[in-house]
């Protein structure tokens, strides 16, 4: 029988999750004077956890085919073999992760931008380097575990844990009004969060009346067939925790201030992966678990994403504060992807996950960029930059290269997300389209004025006459975040092609539920929703099973 | 050994229910330490009348080894109490609970 | 391997070279200046060879049939998009101009930029664009053609704003990327409609389609419009944006401030025109909505004399030629909209010839006047630059319409295909327009060539023909607005009209399926079109004269009418405050919009929301504090309260 510890020292998902939480037991042991040792250790940790990301997903993907779904037990003890661990067996919590192509482009990106934020936070962090790092590292565990988990009960647990680290790399590293905007951010998730444990736990119960048995597991819920009044309610739980989360018009005011709090390694992690959890979401659950509402709430919803477009556009172009233009332009980027989610379309959901890992490169770069400026100048105000290309080239050759990225050019990787998500949107929702499209246009006016207000006209401010290009620890950590603008750019084809099968799958469900009336009742459809995939008969599951 | 038979049960909870109440209104209106806590004895001492008359009226011996209990906690407590109140004596000279509010808001 | 399999080679070729400098310009600014010629003047220059090789055998292919190259695809869901490349007869014409035109205007900018610190990062820039260019009129498909228009305009915008430590050319740069990317929207609009419909974007497929079922197209679909015009209109505008057509051609003249062999190739010869190129590569869907060619048309010929009008009063010789560049493409939209699309692909290439010339000999100019752009402080330069002024006036006769240059047979192929399909107040306008454009040019060329010098002294010791690397490219292209009109001589004029019969495979033919459109072309009779071409040569030569009775003494004679109209005068000097007009109705209102949004909405509504619930909050926890009065005896009697409250809830 598999325990949880073989699958901590096994090649699994387990480890993956778990690897940078037990990384920070050692720090304990590293001398407390000796900034330099942990930054080095937190760099190794990092790179060590995504050389073994790459190589978990190398081994089982072959280059051009779909990623298959991946458990790391698929066949566990217990009436007909459930997957997972049992954990809290009286009421069937079993610890279940998985791997899908939804979910491995985001891990992947996630361990991506670890170690990039430890190479930029290098000069610019300058207390508590190991509560520093074990913070990112337990962030790295609660995210990763929040995007593997086949479990709600787990699901959920991962994800008020991504909140706590959050909360203090704002709170402790943060700019001066650090502890409101830290509060403001747990404030603004904890109250979607609560509603959506209920809306889970409601679930768990409603299984329980028609199944006789407790069960929280994924594939156990989506077999639920509610009424229409009780979908909708649910759905509003689920979908104000992920609203808050993206963040959607009018609860996104948490995240300008959140952004400008933060230190720039919290701002990479925060724009690059956690609002991605909030659409990763609505896709993983929302919209499956409830789909005739999900149906139901589409108009508003898009209605929502348009305005956040066009709203966090207009809102971008006036700021006077760098930081906060990127900050705004998330949220129309976000309102680009949340609209693809909602067409229900295939192409449109390929180019809305694409643009999740799209949104994470290239606005991590901005945020990147924007911290390697704060590191020099101390400010983010426009008033203090303007004609900087003639003193810093290659910085300022990372910012136009980046903000292009962000604007949406083609042949760079935001314009194959965007153009994928308004080309499946268009035949679902053609004006809505019409008008998201016209966020474009504004994406060019914000985005082109900052660069205008650092970069050229002339250099006027004496401070910025002896600044100092970019170094080579600062050119590392944006190199590989390049190199993906340009790859994802130019043939979008080899990230796309993993994630299809298993949108596919989702998708095709979701369209024949939703085409059926919701029942008066809440029933339980007699087919599990996500017939288990057989290529989840891998060797790892095998060993599992032969153990 | 039994009482005799001719007590009625009801006298038993009248005599708690006064006992009661006399606690009550001490614990609430006394304003020294000491007079709280005896108020407070009187009222677990209430609760034991209960306790026993209706063990009798039930014929179980449970309500009596829960009054043994009570006693025993009761004991306790006042051990304790009488420790602390000396205690806060010691440091503020009194014993006047309206005074002892370092707690306010 | 054949040459036609290297065609992936032009565009790569450029990028690649562009790629190199960019790099070496960031991480080895010491390097030798002379590579940055080798890489910026040659990458082109060997694309330019595979781009003549590959025609070469296009041409003498014993299969005419377009060819196709794939590289990769893109594939999402069940929409694949090919990156790929076609050579047919409009893209051998695209390329020809692209590639040659572009070579030497590289050449040129050896010479030109010679001195400016910025020259490695110039070639990189002028490079990419030559890619970008490349893709846009090699690809296969919309998609593709999409990249390299929006990759033009990324160019247009960095180039622009090349002299980026002065405040006006990067704001004229950032004018130019937005007003451009307003066309950019509504392009995707036209072809995420086109892809919803046909499931892809690829030419091959989607145009014989087209041809073989039009009546699909002629549906209602949106705005009261049908399908074909629906998509007609989107992709119209985007080309208003590219090709600079009212209302979005005011970044054009703005984009003067990059420097000049950019505006020549950029901003006159190659992006420009990607709009026309465009509207003639998706003929078939314009030809069934003929609604939106008549808009075309109209849209062009309006363009054309505002654009002339404005120029007339234009004191900035570079500004001249910019409004000028504009009024050109006007003509061409005017014949792409009437459907004359072959005439409006040969005016596009004569066009190239021309007004690069005139561009490149305006730089030559400003060279030798250190930068002095004004004309009113020129005059008297023939003497000083003779090369730089034959090819010049050459330039000046060809867009004038002298007969036997180039631009005469280019115009009156237009004005000819105006008037034959009855639209004579259009051709009413194109010949006034003509008249215009012959004024403005000759007082241009009056301006600066003839008279007195009015300069300074020190300028008038400095002035002196341009080098070699200069002049030489002036000599090729003056021969290019002399030669290019030759290949399509109307019948009329005992030509075989040869390039519009290359070009017919490209237009699509719906005569079989709606004879209807076989009828409109009706034929006219021969002393009508001699009347028209007479007619055409007149007003061009009246305009030259005039404006060499005013201003060829080295006077400005124009003064008389700026006195006599004052007005009108203001109206033009001002360019119809256009600009204001825009400042006012859309961006300060939208200004104040925004920050009413976020300082109003966002800060007030929004977090205020946020904030009273928070203050609420507090309130009530405030209030409640208060019961923690420290008494023992208050908790006792709340303890007492609530033993009550719980046997009332039991016994209730």
């Amino acid at each position: 029988m598999t325990t949880f510890l073989d699958l901590l020292l096994g090649d699994t998902l387990t480890r993956l999750v778990f690897l940078p939480a037990a990384a920070c037991l050692p720090l304990l042991l590293l001398p407390k004077g000796n900034a330099k040792a942990t930054k080095i250790y937190a760099l190794l940790v990092s790179l060590l956890e995504l050389g073994l990301g790459i190589a978990y997903v190398a081994a089982r993907w072959v280059p051009g085919g779909g990623f298959p779904l991946l458990r790391d037990v698929a066949h566990g003890t217990g009436v007909g073999n459930p997957p997972g661990l049992s954990w809290i067996g009286a009421y069937g919590i079993r610890y279940d992760l998985a791997i899908d192509g939804i979910s491995m482009p985001l891990a992947l990106l996630t361990l991506l931008l670890l170690p990039i934020v430890f190479l930029a936070s290098w000069k610019g962090i300058e207390k508590h380097w190991r509560s520093f790092t074990a913070a990112f590292l337990l962030l790295t565990t609660g995210i990763l575990g929040a995007l593997f988990a086949y479990d709600l009960f787990v699901f959920y647990m991962f994800w008020e844990v991504m909140l706590i680290p959050m909360y203090l790399i704002i709170g402790i590293w943060g700019g001066e009004r650090r502890v409101y905007a830290a509060v403001k951010f747990f404030l603004f998730t904890m109250a979607g969060s609560l509603l959506m444990l209920v809306a889970i736990l409601w679930l768990a119960f409603t299984y329980k009346e028609l199944a006789g048995v407790w069960s929280f597991a994924y594939q156990d819920l989506l077999r639920l067939d509610l009424p229409l009044s009780t979908q909708v309610w649910l759905f509003a739980a689920f979908a104000l925790a992920f609203a808050i989360k993206v963040p959607m018009f009018p609860v996104h005011t948490w995240l300008p201030d959140a952004h400008v709090e933060a230190p720039t390694g919290g701002s990479v992690i925060l724009a690059g992966i956690l609002l991605k959890l909030g659409t990763y979401g609505f896709l993983r659950f929302a919209m499956p678990l409830f789909p005739h509402a999900s149906v139901k709430a589409q108009p508003w919803l898009v209605g929502l994403a348009l305005i956040g477009i066009l709203y966090g556009a207009l809102v971008a172009w006036v700021q006077v504060d760098m930081k906060k233009l990127v900050a705004y332009s998330s949220i129309a980027h976000l309102g680009f992807v949340m609209l693809g989610l909602l067409a229900f379309d295939l192409v449109a959901w390929q180019g809305a996950l694409l643009q999740m890992v799209n949104h994470g490169i290239s606005t991590g770069a901005l945020f990147l960029l924007v911290g390697m400026l704060y590191d020099r100048r101390h400010t983010k105000k426009f008033d203090e930059f303007g004609g900087l290309a003639a003193v810093i080239p290659i910085f300022s050759f990372w910012l136009v290269f980046s903000t292009l990225a962000s604007v949406g050019l083609p042949a760079l990787n935001g314009f194959a997300g965007e153009f994928l998500i308004l080309l499946g949107s268009f035949r679902t929702l053609s004006w809505a389209t019409v008008a998201a499209t016209f966020g474009v246009v504004l994406a060019a006016v914000y985005l082109l004025k900052m660069l205008y207000l650092t970069l050229w006209g002339p250099l006027t401010k004496e401070e910025n006459k002896s600044l100092k290009d970019l170094s080579w620890r600062e050119m590392f950590a944006l190199l590989p975040l390049g190199v993906l603008m340009v790859w994802i750019g130019i043939a979008p084809g080899t990230f796309l092609a993993p994630s299809r099968p298993a949108l596919e799958s989702l998708l095709s469900e979701f369209h024949t539920r939703a085409v059926e009336t919701a029942p008066d009742e809440p029933m339980l459809r007699a087919l599990p929703a996500l017939a288990i995939d057989a290529s989840a008969d891998t060797p790892t599951s095998q060993d599992g099973e032969g153990r | 050994m039994s009482l005799p038979s001719s007590v009625p049960v009801s006298w038993f909870l009248v005599l708690a229910a006064l006992l009661f109440a006399i606690g009550i209104a001490g614990a609430l209106t006394r304003r020294n330490g000491i007079g709280i806590f005896l108020s407070i004895e009187l009222m677990l001492n209430a609760v034991n009348v209960a306790l026993v008359g209706y063990s009798r009226l039930l014929g179980e011996r449970t309500g009596q080894i829960m009054v043994l209990f009570v006693m025993a906690v009761a004991a306790a407590e006042a051990a304790v109490g009488l420790g602390l109140f000396i205690a806060v004596y010691r440091q503020r000279r009194t014993i006047d609970v309206n005074r002892l509010n370092l707690m306010r808001w | 391997m054949r040459p036609l399999d290297l065609l992936w080679l032009v565009p790569a070729l450029p990028i690649a070279g562009a790629a190199l400098n960019g790099l070496i310009c960031l991480f080895w600014p010491k390097a030798p200046k002379a590579t940055a010629t080798l890489i910026g003047v040659g990458f082109p220059g060997v694309s330019m060879l595979v781009a003549l090789a590959a025609i070469w055998q296009y041409l003498h292919g014993t299969n005419p049939a377009p060819f196709e190259q794939t590289l990769w695809s893109w594939t999402a869901g069940t929409f694949s998009i090919p990156i790929a490349f076609l050579l047919d007869p409009l893209s051998v014409v695209m390329l020809f101009i692209v590639t040659f035109v572009g070579f030497w205007i590289h050449v040129y900018s050896a010479g030109y930029m010679s001195h400016e610190p910025g020259y490695r990062r110039y070639f990189a820039y002028l490079n990419l664009f030559m890619g970008a260019m490349l893709l846009l009129i090699l690809a296969n498909n919309f998609l593709v053609m999409f990249v390299g228009w929006e990759g033009v305009g990324l160019c247009s915008y960095l180039l622009i704003g090349f002299y980026f430590d002065q405040s006006f050319p990067p704001q004229a740069g950032r004018k130019a990327f937005i007003v451009n990317r307003i066309g950019d929207f509504a392009f995707l609009v036209g072809m995420f409609a086109l892809a919803a419909k046909y499931g892809t974007l690829t030419y091959s497929k989607i145009f014989p389609v087209v041809v073989g079922a039009p009546e699909a197209l002629k549906e209602h679909y949106a705005l009261g419009l049908t399908f074909a015009g629906f998509v007609a209109l989107c992709f119209f505008i985007g080309a208003m944006g590219k090709s600079a057509q009212i209302p979005l051609y005011v970044w054009l003249p703005d984009a003067m401030a990059g420097p000049t062999p950019v505006s020549a190739l950029i901003h006159a010869a190659t992006m420009v025109t990607a709009g026309v190129y465009m509207v003639v590569r998706s003929n078939a869907i314009y030809q069934l909505a003929p609604e939106i060619g008549t808009f075309v048309a109209v849209i062009g010929a309006f363009t054309a004399i505002l654009a002339a009008s404005i120029g007339l009063v234009q004191n900035d010789i570079k500004k001249v030629l910019a409004y000028s560049t504009v009024s050109q493409l006007g003509y061409m939209f005017l014949a792409a909209g009437l459907g004359a699309y072959t005439a409006a692909v040969f005016h596009l290439g004569t066009h190239a010839f021309f007004k690069a010339l005139l561009f490149l000999g305006s730089g030559s100019v400003i060279h030798s006047m250190g930068g002095e752009q004004d004309m009113r402080k020129m005059g008297g330069l023939r003497k000083y630059m003779p090369i730089t002024f034959w090819t010049f006036a050459l330039g000046t006769a060809a867009i004038a319409g002298v007969p036997g240059l180039a631009g005469f047979f280019s115009k009156d192929e237009i004005l000819h295909n105006t008037a034959a399909t009855g639209h004579w107040g259009l051709f009413a306008i194109g010949l006034f327009t003509a008249g215009l454009t012959a004024f403005y040019m000759v007082r241009a060329v009056a301006m600066t060539f003839f008279g007195k010098f009015r300069g300074t002294h020190d300028q008038e010791h400095h002035l002196h023909e341009s080098p070699w690397v200069m002049t030489v490219p002036l000599l090729v292209l003056a021969a290019g607005a002399v030669g290019s009109g030759w290949v399509g001589i109307p019948e009329l004029l005992g030509g075989g009209n040869t390039f519009h019969h290359f070009l017919s495979p490209v237009i699509a033919d719906f005569s079989n399926r709606l004879p209807e459109h076989a009828a409109e072309q009706a034929e006219m009779a021969a002393s009508t079109e001699w009347l028209l071409l007479i007619a055409s040569v007149l007003a061009g030569l009246i305009g030259i004269g005039y404006a060499f009775k005013l201003y060829g003494r080295g006077e400005f004679g124009g003064a008389v009418w700026a006195k006599r109209f004052p007005a009108v005068y203001r109206l033009l000097d001002h360019k119809y405050w256009v600009d204001e007009i825009y400042d006012r109705l859309i961006i300060r209102p939208l200004g104040a919009f925004s920050r009413f949004l976020w300082k109003g909405f966002d800060d007030t509504i929004v977090d205020g929301s946020v904030r009273a619930l928070a203050w609420a909050t507090e309130l009530t926890a405030e209030g409640g504090r208060l019961s923690t009065t420290g008494n023992v005896r208050s908790y006792a009697l709340y303890f007492f309260l609530g033993v009550l409250g719980l046997f009332w809830w039991i016994l209730r």
